[in-house]
């Protein structure tokens, strides 16, 4: 066993022994649950408003109930994910296995990896859990399955992104609750940097700070486009993040 | 084994060790003596690459600390102040992971770990959570922890803080058990473990070393005098000035309950004849005569003492350490 897999194995563990990803995960699957139920039933009601003018419905699935959720999952993603996140590197300069782990024969590199791939792995269950809406839905109506996958591969991108800051968090501080908010602040702010960019319109500085914000890259893909500008954005920013949350976990041997 | 050359180190204009040198032979253990914030975690901690030395140079096994550190830190074993466990995992898991992470595999892992489990007597809490168990046991799981991997270096930061009396014993004979095989440094401040356990002792305080020697030598080395624990029956009131006459004595000091008294006196001049000459000549009831040698404890203090205060004499500083070898010394008389 490498001491990656070793990493990643005894963070599952710790995962699944501790009652935080039971309560994260019923959480996040009532709440993507609920809001596919609300959307379901508001497409369903405008069907029916449209069968009584019109005689007939033509009701698409995916811009109706998909699009809307996996617009909103993306909210759903920022509250939960930083509390998934919050313990990695906090939890052990609390309990000062910091010390062992930094003392152990392994490179720091693989101990970021094993803690990265390990919430990964905790993340992509929990989504896993959520492609039984559209397997239930498959089974009562027709629609675009091309959509749904590309949108799944946005949900991996935004997660891992989303992790990879919640991670660079943890590494800042020795505090849990001080983990989870810094994340949260930091995914609002490139959350907001959308709306920034939009307000400065077509002029560079515009472009370049909406490019930084996640949600067009997001959206391209919910909408069903893969475009390697997008995949390139994601994946040097998760790459940028792992590679700050090493240097600063390397820095604290410094101080 | 482990050489350190002139290790510095500095948080911001905190300078935590300085110029610090020592080296300890293969097989050797060697106990690190000091107060609380000497530098004996810092100076650990750099030995085992947690974090870098400002200035100097450390190897460990002819490996650099700062240059190869995976090399060094496969040859060490390392138990930290805190024991560093997870609570939520079991023994054998937590060895488990530990072995992992230190490329032990299949059968070797399992003989290690049966091995450390038999050697710390943590057969019977083995499948427990880490985190239902008492502090003794939690130390002694960072000892199988530092142990798992059988390294030819131990470093051991307190390594009986939280145990009782029985597994403090049990420990000590367990690190004297590795002397030989094993190098080991430990560091501590309880002095009698460091007697008990090392060949060596290296005493620091406020980042520098003061003292480095064997305990024995170290304490007939540092010895300023000769104490005599001296009780008369019938005193007379001026007996300093009549001790005195007698050639050699520094100081007499009344001692606990009337007609105990403590005398000081000069270095390899045995005395006691003298005194006891005096006493019975002048009928003073001699009762009790014996001499006391200076213990590592008032080595100790007497040289970290000296470090704190340099505006102290020397003579005052001497003082405490004669409360800790006759119990309760009052002023001098």
């Amino acid at each position: 066993m490498t001491p990656v897999n070793a990493i990643v194995a005894k963070e599952l563990r710790s995962y699944f022994v501790s009652p935080i990803v039971y309560v994260v995960g019923a959480v996040f699957l009532l709440i993507v649950g609920l809001l596919a139920y609300l959307y379901i039933v508001f497409t369903g009601a405008q069907a029916i408003q449209l069968m009584q003018v019109q005689g007939q419905a033509q009701i698409n699935l995916n811009d109706l109930v998909f699009r809307n959720l996996f617009t909103s999952i993306r909210f759903v993603l920022l509250i939960i994910l930083p509390i998934l996140t919050m313990r990695l590197f906090a939890e052990e300069k609390k309990l000062r296995t910091f010390e062992f782990l930094m003392t152990s024969p392994i490179r720091l590199s693989e101990v970021v990896a094993g803690k990265f791939m390990s919430v990964f792995l905790v993340f992509l269950a929990l989504l896993g859990l959520t492609t039984l809406i559209p397997l239930t839905l498959s089974l009562f109506s027709d629609f675009d399955w091309y959509p749904i996958f590309t949108g799944y591969l946005g949900l991996v991108l935004l997660g891992a992104l989303f992790l990879s800051i919640g991670l660079l968090a943890s590494a800042l501080t020795e505090n849990q609750i001080v983990a989870a908010f810094l994340s949260f602040g930091f995914l609002l702010l490139l959350w907001l940097m959308a709306g920034l960019g939009s307000l400065l319109g077509d002029t560079t500085a515009g472009e370049v700070i909406s490019y930084l914000s996640f949600m067009e890259h997001y959206d391209h893909l919910v909408r069903g486009l893969i475009d390697t500008k997008d995949l390139v954005y994601f994946c040097s920013a998760l790459i940028l993040m792992l590679f700050l949350a090493h240097q600063v976990v390397d820095s604290d041997r410094w101080k | 084994m482990i050489d350190v050359q002139q290790i510095t180190k500095r948080y911001g204009q905190h300078t935590a060790i300085d110029r610090v040198t020592f080296s300890v032979a293969k097989g050797e253990v060697l106990a690190f003596l000091g107060p609380n914030g000497a530098g004996k975690t810092t100076t650990m901690r750099i030995l085992t690459c947690f974090m870098p030395a400002t200035e100097g140079t450390a190897r460990v096994a002819g490996f650099d600390c700062a240059d190869q550190p995976l090399e060094v830190k496969h040859r060490i074993g390392y138990l930290p102040e805190t024991p560093p466990v997870y609570q939520e995992l079991t023994v054998a898991e937590y060895l488990q992971f530990v072995g992992q992470l230190r490329g032990l595999t299949g059968s070797t892992l399992r003989g290690a770990m049966v091995r450390e489990v038999e050697r710390l007597g943590l057969g019977p809490v083995q499948h427990r959570l880490i985190g239902n168990l008492s502090r003794g046991y939690r130390q002694r799981v960072g000892l199988a922890q530092a142990l798992l991997h059988d390294p030819p270096v131990l470093i051991l930061d307190e390594p009986t803080v939280g145990l009782d009396p029985k597994q403090i014993i049990e420990i000590r004979e367990l690190i004297k058990s590795l002397a030989g095989s094993h190098t080991v440094i430990l560091s501590t401040h309880i002095l009698p473990e460091a007697t008990a356990v090392c060949q060596r002792v290296v005493i620091i305080s406020g980042g520098r070393i003061v003292a480095e020697d064997t305990p024995d030598r170290l304490s007939a080395r540092l010895r300023h005098s000769e104490k005599i624990a001296l009780t008369l029956k019938r005193a007379p009131a001026d007996i300093e000035v009549r001790m005195r006459q007698i050639a050699g004595v520094q100081h007499v000091y009344a001692n606990g309950p009337p007609g105990n008294f403590m005398l000081e006196c000069e270095l390899e001049k045995d005395i006691r004849e003298d005194i006891a000459r005096l006493a019975v000549t002048n009928n003073w009831g001699l009762v009790e005569l014996k001499s006391i040698s200076m213990t590592l404890e008032d080595v100790f203090l007497q040289l970290t003492r000296h470090e704190e205060g340099l505006s102290q004499s020397a003579e005052v500083a001497i003082e405490p350490a004669s409360a800790a070898a006759g119990d309760k010394t009052e002023a001098p008389s």
